[in-house]
C-alpha cells in the first residue's frame, strides 16, 4: 500500500459511506417501502471508490443497473440518490428512473442505465467529444462482467482504440451475470483479455484492494492523457447480495454460501479498516456513527419529498429549445398534449376541434 | 431561386452546419466515398477534415452510441446510416438510449443529436437494402422523425434537426436525389413539425410523405385531367406530425387518401388516417384511403419491384374509390369512375 493514511481514510469513509447507504436501501426494499428494482453492490465498494479516487470532478462516469457506488464515489448527493429510489421529485432524476437510472451532471455522473452494455459506446462517444475539444477529461465506463458478453462492446472498444480515445473500461468482474455463474457463460476465466484483439491493454486487478483499482486507474488515466488509447480493468470483486434486491441469493436457487462465505473475509471496507488501526487511526467507530447520522437524514428528508405531480406525467419527453421556458417544456409532447391526463386531454382537444367548425 | 439538386442541398445543409458550428461532426459508414451517400456527403472530409467527418468501421451500434455519448458531452453529431436496413442495428442505442435520456433524466440530460438514414429502395437491391421502417420510429415517444421531399426542405430540415435539443431522425429517399429545385444559398430551417401544402384543391386531401409526397402531387396532376380538384400536403415531419394542417384540410374536403412509403400493416398512413377519423370525423364523407407497400418484404427482381412500389395512378385510384363512396352515398353518379379502375386492374393484373 503505497498511499498515506490520509488518503485510505478517505476511501474507508467513501466506501462505508456506500455500504451504510445501500444497507439502508435494502432495509426499504424489505419492507417494500421501494417499489424499483435496486441491485446493491455491498462487497464491491473498493472498485468504484479506487477508480473514482484517480478521477477530476470534469471526468465522467457511466454506469449500468448496479451504478450506486458509481454515483456515490464520483461524489453524487446522498438525498438525491434516495429520493430517486423512492421515486421522488427531488430525486436525481426527478423520480424518474429509480435505482437503475442516476444521474448528476455537475459531479460528472452523466448516467447510468440497466440496459447491459447500454452506456459503454456512450462513454466512448464522450470521450471522442473531449479528444476533438482537446479536453483533458477522461469518461469512464462501468460494466459487470456479463457485458462482455455482448457484441457492442467489442466494436467500442476497437472503435476507443482507432480512435485513440480517452475512455477507461472497468469490468467489475464479480464472477456472476445475474444468476449464472461465469463458468456457465465462458469457457476461460480471461476477462482482462478481452481487449487485445482490438489493442486495448487490459489488466486483471484485486478489485477488492481499493488502493490497487487507484493505482491502475492512474495509470490508464496518464495513458488516455497521453492520448495512447483507452485501457481495460478487469476488477475482481464479489457481490454478496443477490442480483437484484436484499438477498443474499441463497433463498432463489443459486447455490454459493461457501463462495460467499470466501468472499466475505476479504471485505474490502475491512481491509483497509485493517490498514487504518494498524496506522493509528483510532476513531472510526465515531466517524461510522457519524456517517449513519448522515444517511438517517438523508433518508428523512428524501422520505418527506414530495412524488413527482402526476399533472406532469408528459414533461420532458422531449427537451425544450433554447430560450423556452423550461416549465412548459410539458407542453412539448409530439402529439401535442401535455401529457398530463393523456385520455381527458384527447378527449378535451377534440372537443376543441369540433367546436371550431 | 438557385437551383440545386436534392442530393446537393442535403450536402450544402451539412457544409453550413459544419462551417457554423464547431461542435458539428458527422460519424458513419461510407463518408469518405460516394458509394453511399451519392453526392450528398461529397467531399466533406476535404472541406473539414477526416476527423470531423469520421467514416467509421461497420459498426452500427457502438458508432450509434458514440454519437449519443458525444451529444451528452456537448457536441452536436450526425450520425449517417447509408441504408436504413443496417440501422436496425442501432435500434437499441437510439430507441433504449436517445429516445428515453430526456425523459428518464428529468430533463437534466438531453441529446441534441441527428440520425440520418436513407432509404434505399429499389434498383433490385432487394429486402435488406430497400427497407423504410420510418413507421416505427415513428411510435417512440422521444424522438422526432422528418423526411423531407424536395430540396428547399431537404436543407431546411436538416439545419432544424441539428438545432433542435432532441434526437431527431432524418430520413431521405435516394430516389429523390436528382429532383431538382429552389435552394436558398444562405442558411434557413424549416420548422419541425410543419407540414407544407403543395397544391390547394377543394375536392380531396391528398397526404404523402418523402418521395410519396412527390407521387401524390403527379397523382393531383392526373385527378385535374379528370376535373378533381385536390389537395396535397407533404407531411415532411412525421413525428411530431402536423395535425391541424392535415385536419383543417380534410374538414374542408371531406376526403382523404394517405400516400406512405412503408408497409400498410401500423404503418405512417394507418396512423394518419386514425387520426383523422377523429379529428374530422363529422366532415368525412368516405373511409381514409392509404396507399402503401402491402405487407410484404422488398422483392428483388425489376418486374416485381414494378409491382411492389405504388406510383400515382395508385393514389389517383385511391382517390377516385373515395370520391365513389362519396358519389354512391349521395347516390350522384361520378364521371370516368369505371374507366380509372380498368386502368388500375390492368396496372396491378
Amino acid at each position: 500500500m503505497k498511499c498515506s493514511t490520509k488518503w485510505y481514510l478517505e476511501r474507508w469513509q467513501i466506501m462505508t459511506l456506500i455500504r451504510r447507504a445501500e444497507e439502508a436501501v435494502a432495509e426499504m426494499v424489505e419492507k417494500a417501502e421501494v417499489g424499483c428494482p435496486c441491485h446493491l453492490c455491498v462487497g464491491q465498494e473498493a472498485v468504484a471508490a479506487g477508480v473514482c479516487a484517480a478521477l477530476t470532478p470534469e471526468d465522467t462516469v457511466w454506469g449500468g443497473h448496479r451504478s450506486h457506488g458509481h454515483y456515490l464515489a464520483k461524489g453524487g448527493p446522498l438525498e438525491g440518490l434516495f429520493a430517486e429510489i423512492l421515486g421522488k421529485a427531488t430525486g436525481c432524476a426527478g423520480g424518474r428512473g429509480g435505482s437503475m437510472h442516476l444521474v448528476a451532471k455537475e459531479q460528472g455522473i452523466l448516467g447510468t442505465v440497466p440496459i447491459v452494455a447500454g452506456t459503454v459506446s456512450l462513454a466512448v462517444g464522450a470521450a471522442l467529444a473531449y479528444k476533438m475539444r482537446g479536453e483533458k477529461n477522461v469518461a469512464v465506463a462501468f460494466f459487470g462482467d456479463g457485458t462482455l458478453e455482448e457484441g457492442h462492446v467489442h466494436e467500442s472498444m476497437n472503435l476507443a482504440a482507432l480512435y485513440r480515445l480517452p475512455v477507461i473500461f472497468v469490468c467489475e468482474n464479480n464472477l456472476y451475470s445475474s444468476h449464472m455463474h461465469w463458468k456457465l457463460r465462458r469457457v476461460a476465466d480471461n476477462l482482462h483479455k478481452a481487449g487485445e484483439f482490438h489493442s486495448v491493454p487490459g489488466f486483471r486487478l484485486d478489485g477488492n484492494d481499493v488502493g490497487a483499482v487507484y493505482e491502475a486507474t492512474r495509470k490508464a488515466v496518464k495513458r488516455a492523457h497521453a492520448q495512447a488509447g483507452p485501457t481495460l480493468l478487469e476488477c475482481r470483486t464479489f457481490r454478496w447480495r443477490g442480483h437484484v434486491g436484499a438477498s443474499y441469493d441463497l433463498d432463489v436457487g443459486v447455490k454459493r454460501r461457501g463462495e460467499l462465505t470466501g468472499w466475505m473475509t476479504q471485505d474490502p471496507i475491512r481491509r483497509v479498516a485493517d490498514y487504518l488501526i494498524d496506522h493509528g487511526v483510532a476513531d472510526l467507530a465515531a466517524r461510522e456513527q457519524a456517517i449513519a447520522r448522515q444517511i438517517d437524514r438523508a433518508m428523512q428528508a428524501a422520505r418527506q419529498a414530495p412524488a413527482p405531480s402526476p399533472t406532469r406525467l408528459g414533461q420532458f419527453v422531449y427537451a425544450a429549445a433554447a430560450g423556452a421556458n423550461a416549465e412548459t417544456a410539458g407542453a412539448n409532447q409530439a402529439d401535442g398534449s401535455n401529457g398530463a391526463i393523456p385520455s381527458a386531454h384527447r378527449q378535451a382537444a377534440l372537443a376543441e376541434v369540433l367546436c371550431a367548425n | 431561386m438557385r437551383q440545386l439538386s436534392y442530393a446537393q442541398a442535403i450536402r450544402e445543409a451539412h457544409a453550413q452546419l459544419l462551417e457554423s458550428d464547431p461542435r458539428v461532426l458527422v460519424l458513419g459508414q461510407g463518408l469518405w466515398s460516394p458509394w453511399y451517400a451519392g453526392s450528398s456527403l461529397e467531399n466533406l472530409d476535404r472541406d473539414f477534415g477526416k476527423d470531423r467527418i469520421l467514416d467509421s468501421p461497420v459498426s452500427e451500434n457502438a458508432v450509434t452510441g458514440m454519437a449519443i455519448g458525444a451529444a451528452l458531452a456537448g457536441m452536436r453529431p450526425i450520425v449517417f446510416h447509408p441504408r436504413m436496413d443496417f440501422m436496425l442495428l442501432a435500434v437499441d442505442p437510439i430507441i433504449n438510449q436517445a429516445a428515453n435520456w430526456s425523459y428518464l433524466f428529468a430533463g437534466k440530460v438531453t441529446v441534441p443529436l441527428v440520425i440520418r438514414a436513407v432509404i434505399n429502395r429499389g434498383g433490385e437491391q432487394g429486402a435488406q437494402h430497400s427497407q423504410a421502417l420510418h413507421a416505427m420510429f415513428m411510435h417512440v415517444p422521444g424522438l422526432k422523425v422528418v423526411m423531407p421531399s424536395t430540396p428547399y426542405d431537404a436543407k431546411g430540415l436538416l439545419m432544424a434537426a441539428l438545432e433542435d435539443p432532441n434526437p431527431v431522425l432524418y430520413i431521405d429517399d435516394r430516389w429523390l436525389y436528382a429532383e431538382t429545385g429552389g435552394v436558398p444559398a444562405e442558411a434557413y430551417t424549416v420548422p419541425l413539425g410543419k407540414a407544407a401544402v403543395r397544391r390547394t384543391g377543394a375536392d380531396i386531401t391528398l397526404i404523402g410523405t418523402s418521395w410519396m409526397a412527390a407521387e401524390s402531387l403527379r397523382a393531383a396532376a392526373l385527378l385535374e385531367q379528370e376535373g378533381i380538384d385536390a389537395e396535397v400536403i407533404d407531411l415532411r415531419t412525421l413525428k411530431p406530425w402536423d395535425r391541424e394542417t392535415v385536419a383543417a384540410s380534410v374538414r374542408k374536403t371531406g376526403l382523404a387518401v394517405v400516400a406512405d412509403s412503408g408497409w400498410r400493416t401500423a404503418g405512417a398512413a394507418a396512423e394518419i388516417a386514425a387520426e383523422i377519423s377523429e379529428l374530422a370525423f363529422q366532415e368525412l364523407r368516405a373511409p381514409v384511403g392509404r396507399v402503401t407497400l402491402p405487407d410484404v418484404p422488398a422483392p428483388t427482381s425489376r418486374e416485381e419491384e414494378k409491382a411492389y412500389y405504388p406510383v400515382a395512378a395508385d393514389i389517383a385510384a385511391a382517390a377516385w374509390m373515395a370520391l365513389e363512396w362519396d358519389a354512391q352515398r349521395q347516390a350522384v353518379p361520378v364521371p370516368n369512375v369505371t374507366g380509372n379502375r380498368k386502368q388500375r386492374a390492368a396496372r396491378t393484373a
